[in-house]
Order: structure tokens, then sequence, then C-alpha cells
């Protein structure tokens, strides 16, 4: 029954007893000590919790700073940016004002993406789940699992650090979250972007070596007969992501360190003066910011597929294909990434194939978006909120899709590129696209993690608000864009005014549904009633389903076994 | 009166470019029109043009803008036309594209409207569709029992092949275009070059040995010139229209971009590197752009103005600024001395300039 991969992997639950399935939760489940527990822990859910917090909490300041930037641009002018230069500590002259404004895109961009998505998509829900759903006690490497974590964390302090040194014309880097040379060699003195780019070097590392435990993980460690044909989307999502960090976070620390050593060494890699190339820079940036964009969104498919097969009480529609689909999107995203550099002078042939080639990228995520429609024809739809979350990202997702056709385009991208069409695409696809899939893996998986039931109409009213507010943010976001409006602009011409007061408006509905979502996990934990193994019914086949809630600290110590009969969806063992 | 005015102001210029003449030996050419009046070239090459200077002080409260140097007034922008438009003066107008005013971006202009935009309209709203058809249709109380379906190869190919039908009529006109806008410029093609400095762009016009520095104006002085704040510059690009100009940006500290959205044209001024692109402008105007790659404190204040005017108007501008037309260099050698009369014809034409511009 074993497979060759699995024959790959001598793991020493292989050969044991086939036939137990599910837990060992007789008496084992010793639990070290707080501080052992959570500051020194090798428990793949615990470190899955650590990130999900801390992602938590990096988002609640990534999208405080949004909220500072939205409130700015509500009208033409400069009018709150030099109070928070004199708050961070800056004279609260325009240039520090105006510098602020920079170090907040900056800020915002890399917590987003270093600090809150990653984390939350691959430590939290990848850490939590993946060892689980492939039917392994724990990661392959617990040790370096929390290593990991503890890169993550200590990044992000020093990102935050860098706000309070000296960046240039005030406190902070402000250069953008792709740090572009030389703006963020020669042309930002002061140590805040060393700080940055060394935040970068250390989240890096903590996702490099989070990738090769994935790796290692779901290579050796799944559960016998649990092929990789076999394996939930989920887990080939978080695969297929783990090989591009792999592959794509190396080049980022490369090009960052040459930043490094162009600042403080004296080599001009990405300076014309000494025979570098300020557009190297950005070749080897977005070589790694490509598939960077697909490591945020890839584990999301993973959930939104899990979640629609669920609740439809359905398998997946062309799992293969959704599978392989995922593989595709991940090897076309590292050939197409001098789209985002349409502007800077490159040749027409080259243009001519990055356009092709990245309006490629449309046919496997075009299957993907079919697939889960197919998946749900013919089901026996039930709309739970993790269900109603999915749904909205489908919807979103393919907005935010059909505007990276338009953008793919190096022609029209001449117009479009840098301004604020760009930005409503990019938060599309992932303050929407992201963020949906991760609300509906949040809920989907929240009892499951926390052994209560949320409150669905508190979770319904959180998503509601929060689908017009991140929309009415966003769709004007479009009208700007294309009538001309720079992005990472504090001020503008009159004549934007209108559409940014809406989207401004669209903000305040987004932090408002925030809201709901913190009541309802206070009353959760509070009042919440208990979850069972498997709320969700019939339709939730995969093995974290067959453990309690919340899952014993140490699950499968007899593994669980994938017989022949078993499919890709259903790996429940009480099934014939 | 007006005639007063313009005097008083043309001796200002004139002591200011002797000045300047002194202090930047070369960068200005003084020269005489055909009455008699001594006009001089603006400051050249120097970052920190001398405000106080400009016209639009000397003439406060004077609607039209006065005539700067013999023959050139600089041209009052057109409402609506290379500058965005506000949701109160055109809500539809607002949530588009700006009105293109060149060949290619009137070309990349009907592909979006045409093509692009209809094809993502459809799509998503097919997804929509479908999603609301499944919701309504296969919810729990419509459909207790779900299907087991899990394959279909016919529909799994028609939804591979269908998306890649649709990309390659769209690959047609999106290549046409890359193709059309990276034509090489005639050899006579007018060259401007665009460098991008923190935080203003000075504009070098190489055959016509012109440079000048072209800061943003105060929100004040714009609204003064009827022009929008934060998109007016005190000095702009001035280039003629219906003829090739050849576009090169450089960046002279860090990368900035060369961003004008009613001539669908943006290009990076990239330190070290010399980015060349050929654009012809349709008909004469104001066209708006702004900076559009981050480039430190002040970017959002470094807008761009390009004035295209009829090539009469154009030779006046280039004389106005002490520069020659290319051809005309064996003349201008030997007239340097101030005084000597050149330049009579060029600000005959230019009185009448007005009724030059060809109808839109």
């Amino acid at each position: 029954m074993a497979t060759t991969a699995d024959n790959f992997a001598p793991s020493a639950g292989h050969g044991g007893d086939h036939g137990a399935h599910g837990v060992d939760d007789h008496g084992a489940d010793h639990k070290p000590g707080f501080f052992a527990r959570w500051f020194m822990s090798t428990n793949h859910k615990d470190i899955g919790t650590l990130y999900l917090i801390f992602a938590i909490i990096a988002g609640l300041i990534g999208g405080a700073i949004s909220g500072i930037m939205r409130v700015e641009l509500a009208e033409p002018g400069i009018q709150y940016l030099q109070w928070w230069a004199e708050f961070m500590g800056g004279p609260g002259d325009l240039n520090t004002a105006l510098h602020m404004w920079n170090v907040f895109i900056t800020a915002h961009g890399l917590i987003m993406v270093f600090f809150m998505v990653m984390p939350a998509m691959i430590g939290g829900f990848g850490n939590w789940f993946v060892p689980i759903m492939i039917g392994a006690p724990d990661m392959a490497f617990p040790r370096m699992n929390n290593v990991s974590f503890w890169l993550t964390v200590a990044g992000f302090f020093s990102l935050l650090f860098s706000l309070f040194v000296p960046g240039g014309s005030g406190p902070g880097a402000g250069v953008g979250w792709t740090v572009y040379a030389p703006l963020s060699t020669t042309g930002s003195p002061g140590p805040a972007v060393d700080f940055a780019i060394f935040a970068l070097h250390l989240a890096g590392a903590g996702s490099i070596l989070g990738a090769t435990n994935f790796i290692t993980t779901i290579f050796n460690m799944r559960a016998p007969g649990m092929t990789l044909h076999k394996m939930p989307l989920f887990v080939w999502s978080i695969l297929v992501t783990a090989f591009l960090l792999l592959l794509a976070l190396p080049v980022l620390a490369a090009a960052i360190t040459m930043l490094l050593t162009d600042r403080n060494f004296g080599t001009t890699f990405f300076d014309p003066a000494g025979g570098g190339d300020p557009v190297l820079y950005q070749h080897l940036f977005w070589f790694f910011g490509h598939p960077e964009v697909y490591i945020m969104i890839l584990p999301g498919f993973g959930m939104v597929s899990q979640i629609v097969a669920t609740f439809s009480r359905k398998p997946v529609f062309g799992y293969l294909g959704m599978a392989y689909a995922m593989v595709a999107i991940g090897v076309v995203g590292f050939i197409v990434w001098a789209h985002h550099m349409y502007t800077v002078g490159l040749d027409v042939n080259t243009k001519m194939y990055f356009t092709a080639a990245t309006m490629v990228i449309a046919v496997p995520t075009g299957v993907k978006i079919f697939s889960w429609v197919a998946t749900m024809w013919g089901g026996s739809l039930e709309f739970k909120s993790p269900m109603v979350w999915a749904l909205g990202f489908i919807f979103l997702f393919t907005v935010g899709g059909v505007t990276g056709v338009v953008l793919a385009n190096g022609g029209i991208d001449d117009n479009l590129h840098d301004t604020y069409y760009v930005v409503a695409h990019f938060h599309y696809v992932l303050s929407m696209g992201a963020v949906f899939s991760m609300f509906a893996g949040f809920y989907y998986w929240f009892p499951k993690m926390s052994g209560r039931m949320f409150s669905e109409a508190l979770s319904l009213i959180h998503f509601w608000l929060f689908f017009i507010g991140v929309n009415v943010i966003f769709f004007p976001q479009h009208f700007l864009g294309m009538q001309g409006m720079p992005r990472r602009y504090p001020d503008y011409a009159e004549a934007f005014t209108f559409w940014h007061e809406v989207s401004t408006f669209g903000y305040y509905i987004t932090a408002a549904s925030l809201i709901p979502w913190f009541v309802n996990i206070v009353y959760a934990f509070t009042a919440g009633k208990q979850a069972g193994a498997n709320p969700w019914g019939e339709g939730a086949t995969t093995l974290e389903w067959t453990l309690p809630s919340p899952p014993p600290y140490h699950q499968f110590e007899t593994l669980p076994v994938i017989e022949d009969h078993h499919d890709y969806h259903d790996h429940r063992p009480e099934t014939a | 009166m007006g005639q007063a005015i313009a005097r008083v102001e043309t001796a200002i210029l004139a002591v200011l470019a002797m000045l300047m003449v002194a202090a930047v030996p070369g960068a200005a050419l003084a020269q005489t029109s055909d009455d008699g009046q001594t006009v001089g070239g603006e400051s050249e090459t120097l970052g920190e043009v001398p405000q106080g200077a400009m016209p639009g002080e000397v003439v406060a409260g004077d609607t039209e803008p006065p005539a700067a140097d013999g023959g050139y007034t600089p041209m009052a922008p057109t409402e609506g036309k290379g500058m965005p438009t506000s949701y109160e003066d055109g809500a539809l107008k607002s949530m588009t594209f700006q009105d293109q005013y060149t060949d290619d971006g009137a070309y990349a202009l009907w592909m979006h409207d045409s093509i692009l935009l209809p094809v993502i309209t459809i799509i998503s709203l097919l997804v929509l569709g479908l999603l609301l058809y499944v919701v309504v249709r296969y919810n729990r109380k419509s459909s207790p029992v779900p299907s087991r379906t899990t394959h279909n190869t016919a529909i799994e190919v028609i939804w591979t092949i269908v998306p890649v039908i649709i990309l390659v009529v769209i690959a047609v006109p999106s290549i046409t275009l890359l193709a059309r806008q990276y034509e090489t410029p005639p050899a006579d093609a007018v060259t401007v070059k665009a460098v991008g400095y923190q935080w203003y762009w000075g504009y070098e016009y190489p055959d016509h040995d012109v440079e000048l520095v072209s800061n943003m104006l105060s929100d004040a002085d714009a609204i003064a010139n009827g022009e929008p704040a934060k998109l007016a510059v005190d000095n702009r690009m001035v280039v003629p229209a219906g003829v090739p100009l050849r576009i090169q940006t450089t960046g002279a500290d860090v990368i900035h971009s060369f961003a004008v959205p009613s001539l669908w044209f943006k290009q990076d001024a990239v330190p070290g590197r010399l980015n060349e692109r050929m654009v012809t402008i349709e008909e004469p105007g104001v066209y708006y752009g702004q900076c559009s790659e981050l480039c430190g404190t002040r970017h959002a204040y470094m807008p761009i103005a390009v004035e295209a005017v009829t090539m009469p108007e154009f030779e006046a501008w280039v004389a106005s600024q002490g520069g020659t037309m290319p051809g005309e260099e064996e003349l201008d050698e030997e007239a340097v001395p101030v005084g000597q009369e050149t330049g009579v014809e060029v600000d005959e034409e230019s009185d009448d300039a007005d009724s030059d511009i060809p109808a839109p």
C-alpha cells in the first residue's frame, strides 16, 4: 500500500498498526509550563497559534497605518502628517511630514506582506493543519519551526525599530516596500533603511527555514497510504508555496544584501557611477517579488478548496487539475517578473514576451475559479460563515484577476503603471483575495483550534461589513488610477477628491467590521458552545476532523492509514 | 495698459537676464525684437529659478497671462483637456481614462474600451452569475443530496481552451500597440531630454540649445494662473504639436518617472540610463502629468506640464529661451552681440499664431 514516496521516507510509524486510525488520547497529553510552552515551543499547533496571534497584531498595526493614510487622503493638501511627524519624534515641518508619508507606505506594505499575510497563511494555518492533514504527529524539524517563528518576530521588531531612527528627512525608512535603489542607497542616509533591510533578512531567513520544514514534512511524513495525489489541496498549496519561498527568497536576500553593501561598504552594484545599474535591483527584487504574490495567495486557494468542498458536501471538482494548476501558477510565476517593470525602459521584444507570459497565468487561474464553481455545481450548499467568506473570495479574486489581465498588457500598462489602478488591482487580490481566504480559514478552523464555536450571526455581520467596506475603499481606486492619480502620493490635484473621499469612507466601514470579529472571539472563548470533533457535518472529510477539538497536544501517536478505498477527498477511517 | 506692463516686465527680465549672463557665462542669450526691446533669455540649468521674477507676480490680478518674452505667451489650459476631471465636472469622465491626444494613446484607449473592458466585465459578471446560480439552485434546501461528479473532461478542456482563445484575441492588439509605441523616431524628430531631479524636472533641448528647469507652482500661483493646483509648473516643457518628438528620460539622483496620462506616456528616468520613446502630440494644448516613481520626500510635488504649440510658436518659444532652431546655427553663432537684429520673423509669425492652430 505504501507508495514510492512513502518508501522514500522511513518514518517510525510505518509498518505499525494500520488499523488504528485517529487519536491516541490516553493521558499522555502532557503540556509543558507556560514559558516553556509558548517561548520555547516545538509543537506545531502552538507555533501555529503564535503565528496567528502575531499576524493579527501585525495586521492591526498595518491596518491602523492604512487608516492614517486614508484619513490623510480624504482631502487634498497635507492635514495630519505634520502631527504624525512630531508624534514620531521628528520636527513637524513639511519635509518631515512628507517623509512620514513615505515611511507609512513602506511600513504598511512590509508589515502586511511579511508580517501579516505570510505568517498567518503559512506559519499559522500551514503549521496548524499541514501535519494534521497528512496524518503526521508534528513538523519534521520542530525546533527549527521555533526558530522560524522567532526570526519573524525579530524581523518585525527590527522594522518597528527602523521607525525611530533617522532615515533621511525624518525618522523611518521611506523607500516603499520595494526598496528601490538608488532611493534606498544614496537617497536615504541614516540607519533606518538598514534596519528595514535587516528586518527583511530576518523574516526571509525565517521563511526559508519554514519552507524547508514544510517541504521535508510533506515529502517524508505523510501517513501510510497518503500519496501525493491523495493529499488535501491545502497541503498541495503549502507545498507549492514552500518551493516558491525556497527558490525566491534567496534572491531577495542577495539583492538586499547588495543594498546593504552599497549603503555601507562602498560597493556600487546599483550605482551607475561605479558601473552598477539601478534596474538590476529591480530585476532581482521582482524575481522574488512576483513569486511572492503567489506565495501570498496560493495557501488561500488551498483553504478555499477545502472549504468549498466541505460546505458543498462534494469532492473538489477536477482535483488533479486544481493541484497542477497551482504547480503551473508557481512555475509560470517565476518567468513573468518584469511585468512590474514595464516603464523602466525595457526593450520592445522583452515587453512583448512578458506581456504574453503574464497573460498565460490567467489560464490556470481560470481553471481554479471554474473548478470551484463546478465543485459547488450539483452540491448541497450550506452557507455557514466560512463558506460565505469563500464565496466572497471567489468573486473578489476574479475581479482582482481580470484587472491583472488589463495590466499584463505592456502597452496599456504605460498609462496605469504606478497609479491607483495598480493599487486597486493588488488590493483586490490581496486585501480581498488573501484576506477573505484567511478569514474563511479562520472561521473554518477556529472551532478546531479552540474547541469552541463562534457566533454565526456575528461572523456574518463581520463578513457583510467587511465586504462592503473593502469594495467601497478599492473599487473607486480603479477610477482614480485611470484618471492618472499616481500611487504613493500624500497630496493630489483637486479633481481626484471625490473618489478619495469615497475610498476613505470605505475604510471606516472596514475598520468597524473588525469589531464584531473581536467580539466574536471573546464570545467564543467565554460563551461559545463546545465544538466537538466535527462541527461542519459530513462534508468535512479531511483528517483534522477525525481529531477532537482542540486536538490533543500530540496527535497521531499511532499513524492513521489511508486505505486504497480512500480517495483524495475522504480520509475518514470509518468510511467504507 | 497691457503694453505698458509688458514693457516694464521685459525691462525687468532684461536686467535679470544680464545678471544671469554675468553669473552663468554662455547660459543665456539676449536678443532684440523688431521694435527695439531687449528680451532676455530665462534662467537655465540652475536648480533654483528666481520665483520673484515670474511674470505672474508682476501682473498679479491681471487675468491675461502676460507675454513674458517676445512672441511667447504661456498657453491657457483648456478645462478637462490634458488634466484629470473631477466627479463634479463629469461623473462618467472621472471614472475612466483621460481623453487621449496621441495616435498610440487613442489606439490604447480603443483597445481598453473596446476589448479589455468588455472582456473583463463579461468574465466578472459570468463568475458572479454562476455563483448566484449555484447559491440559488444548489443550496441545501433545493439540493439535499449532493452529486458525486468530480470530473468532466469535456468541460475542463473547454474552460482551458476558451480563456486561451480570449487571451490570443487580447494579445494581437496588445502586441500591435507595443510595436507602435516603439517605432523609431525619424532623424528630424524634436529631441527633448527630461531629467528627473529631487524634486523637479529639467528639460534639455540638445538640438535647440535650450535648457530649463521646471518647478511646481504654489497652489495660490496655480489658481491665479487659472491652472490646476499641484499640476501647474513655472516653466513648461514646450514642444511642437503634430511632429514626432523624441522624449529621452534620465534621472540625476534617484529614479523618477516622466508620465503624462493624456498622452498615454510613462517612461522612467533612471540614473545612468537614457530611455527614449517617440511621441507625437496631435494638437496644441497643455497636458499635465506627475512623477510616477517614488523618489523621496517631495515625490508628489514635481508635476509635469507639456505645452504643445504650433511650429511657429515653438520657434518663438525657442528664441525666447535664447535657443536656436536646428539649421540656424551659423547665423546665431555670429549673432551674439546684444542689440543685433535677429528673430524678427519669429516674432511676426507668433503675433497671430493663435489663428494658425489647426482645428481639433
